[in-house]
Order: C-alpha cells, then sequence, then structure tokens
C-alpha cells in the first residue's frame, strides 16, 4: 500500500478506533485480549480496504471488529456462544411499576456492569451497539449479519434479561 | 392498536426506529393504556441508567501508535520515524514510483519534444532535492550571503531575490544540474511547500514568456528574461507559483 492509501485509510478509521475498543473490550471482557482484537481488526480491514467503496466506515469496521473478537473467542474457547439461554417468564407485571423502576433508576455502575457481563454474548453485542454505540437497527443488522427483526428480538431479549438481573439482585439485596 | 402489539413496538418506537404513522398509533395506545406506559417507563429508566453509568470501554491511548505500526509493518510501509530525512523519503515515495512509471511511459512513447525532456528533468530535480538531505548547499535566508555563494562554482552569478515579505521565505541555494550543465538551484518556502527556482544562462539569449506546465502533480513555471532561463517547480496550486512568479520579475 501507497502512504497516501494508508493515509486514506487512517484518516477514515482510526476515528472508530475507540468504538471498536469498546465493542471488542464488552465481547471479550478483557484489556488485553480487547486490544489483540482491535490491532487484528485494523490489519484485516488494511487487506480488505480496497473493498470498501465509502459508505458507513463504522458499520463496516466494527462488521470487522466484531468478526475478529468472535474468531478470538472461538480460539480461546472461552466464549459464551453456547450458553443456554433461558426464556425469561417473568414478565413486568402490570400495574406495578414503581419498584422495577426504582430499582433500575438506583442501579450502580456496579450493578450495570455485572448485569451487562451476565448476558449471552449475542445479546450483549446488540446492546453495546445499540446503547453504548448509539447505532440504528440497521446498522446493528450490518454489524451483526443479522435480519433487521432478529436485532429487534435480541435487544427486546436483552434488555428483558437484564432488567431481570438487576430486579433479582435487589431482591437479594432486601 | 391494542396491548400485544404495542409491547411487541414499545421498544422499537422508545429506539425511534419507528415510522411515523405506527409512532402515532403507539402513541394513542399509551394514552389509555397504563401497562404500556409502565413497559415505557421502564424502558426508558433502563436506557437512561445504562447510558449514564459510564459503561463505555475508552481505547487506551498507546494502543493508537500499536496500531499504526502494526499496519505499516504489514503493508511494509516505511515508517514516519523520528529522524526527519525519513520523512522525505516516506513522503516522496509515491511521487517516486510515479516518477518511475512517467520514466517509462516516456521510453514507450515516441520521440517527446527536447522541451519535454528537459521539464520532466526539472521536476526530477525538485523530487530529487526533497528526498535526502541535500536540499541546501548552503543554507541562509540572507540573499547577500546566497548571491556570493554561487560564485566560483558556476561561470555566472544569478539573481537572488529575498520574497519574504510577500509569503516566499529563502532558505538557500543548492549547485544542480541540468540540461546538461551545472545550474543554481534557489530554494524557497511557502507554508510547508518547497520551490525550487533552478536558473541557468540561455543560449540564444531571445526573452520568452512564462510557460506553465503541470507535470506528475508538479506545477512547473519557465520564463527567459535578461539571457537567464528561469524554471520554478513546486505542488504548491499553480496559482500561488504564478504569484512567485511574478514577484521575482518585479
Amino acid at each position: 500500500m501507497d502512504p497516501s492509501e494508508l493515509k486514506r485509510f487512517e484518516r477514515t478509521f482510526l476515528p472508530h478506533m475507540s468504538a471498536a475498543y469498546n465493542l471488542a473490550h464488552w465481547l471479550t471482557r478483557s484489556d488485553q485480549d480487547a486490544e489483540d482484537v482491535v490491532q487484528e481488526a485494523y490489519l484485516r480491514a488494511v487487506r480488505f480496504f480496497g473493498g470498501f467503496r465509502g459508505g458507513n466506515s463504522k458499520a463496516w469496521f466494527l462488521t470487522i471488529v466484531r468478526n475478529a473478537a468472535y474468531s478470538w473467542l472461538q480460539r480461546s474457547q472461552a466464549h459464551g456462544l453456547t450458553t443456554p439461554f433461558d426464556e425469561l417468564i417473568h414478565d413486568v407485571e402490570d400495574g406495578s411499576p414503581g419498584p422495577e423502576l426504582e430499582l433500575l433508576q438506583s442501579a450502580t455502575r456496579q450493578d450495570l456492569l455485572e448485569a451487562l457481563e451476565s448476558l449471552p454474548v449475542e445479546f450483549r453485542e446488540a446492546l453495546v451497539l445499540r446503547e453504548l454505540e448509539g447505532l440504528s437497527y440497521k446498522e446493528i443488522a450490518e454489524v451483526s449479519g443479522l435480519p433487521i427483526g432478529t436485532v429487534m428480538s435480541r435487544l427486546a431479549r436483552a434488555r428483558r434479561n437484564l432488567r431481570q438481573f438487576l430486579i433479582d439482585r435487589g431482591a437479594k439485596e432486601e | 392498536m391494542g396491548c400485544p402489539e404495542t409491547n411487541d413496538l414499545i421498544e422499537a418506537y422508545a429506539d425511534g426506529e419507528l415510522e411515523l404513522s405506527s409512532s402515532l398509533e403507539i402513541e394513542r395506545h399509551l394514552a389509555d393504556c397504563k401497562a404500556c406506559t409502565a413497559a415505557l417507563k421502564s424502558h426508558q429508566a433502563l436506557r437512561s441508567a445504562l447510558g449514564g453509568a459510564s459503561l463505555y470501554y475508552d481505547a487506551p491511548p498507546r494502543l493508537r501508535s500499536r496500531v499504526r505500526s502494526a499496519v505499516r509493518k504489514q503493508e511494509k510501509v516505511v515508517s514516519l520515524g523520528s529522524y526527519p530525512g525519513w520523512r522525505w523519503v516516506a513522503l516522496a515515495a509515491p511521487v517516486v514510483s510515479i516518477a518511475i512509471l512517467s520514466w517509462a511511459l516516456v521510453m514507450v512513447s515516441s520521440t517527446p519534444s527536447p522541451g519535454y525532456l528537459l521539464n520532466q528533468e526539472i521536476v526530477s530535480a525538485h523530487i530529487r532535492s526533497l528526498m535526502g538531505t541535500h536540499l541546501t548547499d548552503f543554507p541562509s535566508s540572507d540573499q547577500h550571503t546566497v548571491k556570493p555563494s554561487f560564485s566560483g562554482r558556476i561561470d555566472f552569478s544569478p539573481e537572488v531575490k529575498d520574497l519574504s515579505s510577500v509569503g516566499f521565505a529563502l532558505l538557500g541555494g543548492r549547485l544542480d544540474y541540468l540540461d546538461r550543465r551545472p545550474v543554481a538551484a534557489l530554494i524557497y518556502q511557502r507554508r510547508k511547500h518547497l520551490i525550487n527556482l533552478f536558473i541557468w544562462p540561455s543560449q540564444g539569449g531571445a526573452e520568452a514568456g512564462a510557460v506553465e506546465t503541470s507535470l506528475r502533480g508538479y506545477n512547473l513555471i519557465r520564463w527567459t528574461r535578461s539571457g537567464m532561463h528561469y524554471s520554478a517547480v513546486s505542488d504548491i496550486n499553480l496559482a500561488e507559483l504564478r504569484s512567485f512568479q511574478q514577484a521575482l520579475q518585479e
């Protein structure tokens, strides 16, 4: 790659480094692994750069980060991909939103960290892209390689699961 | 819209992902359904908890340089290291590859004109001066220092003008070789751009107005005045190079 092309590559993708690191960190749950994944993603991206036709560079790059993170998870075997996901039966009870709302409002950073980390990786991924990265459903669909309908149902289940985690923890503490 | 449909769409509604007509229907339903309103509030509370808890992992500063050097290593691009001389090499590398290509094109095209070949030579001399550490033989911003430095080295005395008042700083002088003879080169700087002004005596002595050429991304203006050939070459835009040429003529 000639230096001017490299400059263009860096101008396009270095601004997405924190987004990449945040996603990689939430998927791998480790500082060191997140750094390795981000570096690997940049090395892949520069190889694929010829195929980048402009457009949404963030979604394009996060797709590569996601895939690099999943390759890493598969290699390390320490992943949560096969964690069985229990469909939650506890739905919000009609007419009694008070305690739950309070619980959500008083949740500490540590509560939320643990709640997010407890989610199966694909639900964590959807929630991180949506709530922390602010991606649209369409962008999440692109990054995760899923239909939009699946993105919606994953998000809904992830949120339900997260809420339940916080409620269970609140109940334990009381 | 009833509760089950609203329940399915309430999150998309809160995420701003629904089209207007569906949003309006949901709002109509929410107006008189406490359960769905509670679900919406719970969703919003979760969102603001997640958004406000600094759960974002920012990339550590060292990662940036680590990634940049890994990419350079993989792509075998000369690193922009601390030694300033290498910067020029790295910056000139595309130019050099273009130069080689252009040379190859010259070789296959039939009998290029002498003027074209000289232009090529001038641009190459300009590029060469930027590549190594040999930009100036006598660095000085003082015209009265630069001018005498040429005497005894070449058989003519080039006019050296201080153009700093119009934004072209004199960096110094250099001996170069063009058109099969030694020539004087004056180096001027405009912001980060360098201009080589090559001067040598003309054979016929006829005056010639400015001729502008663009070659390999460089702009080139050549003219003949008072028995001297002048060639100004740089990567600054043509308008600026023109103002440089006009300032010299004044």
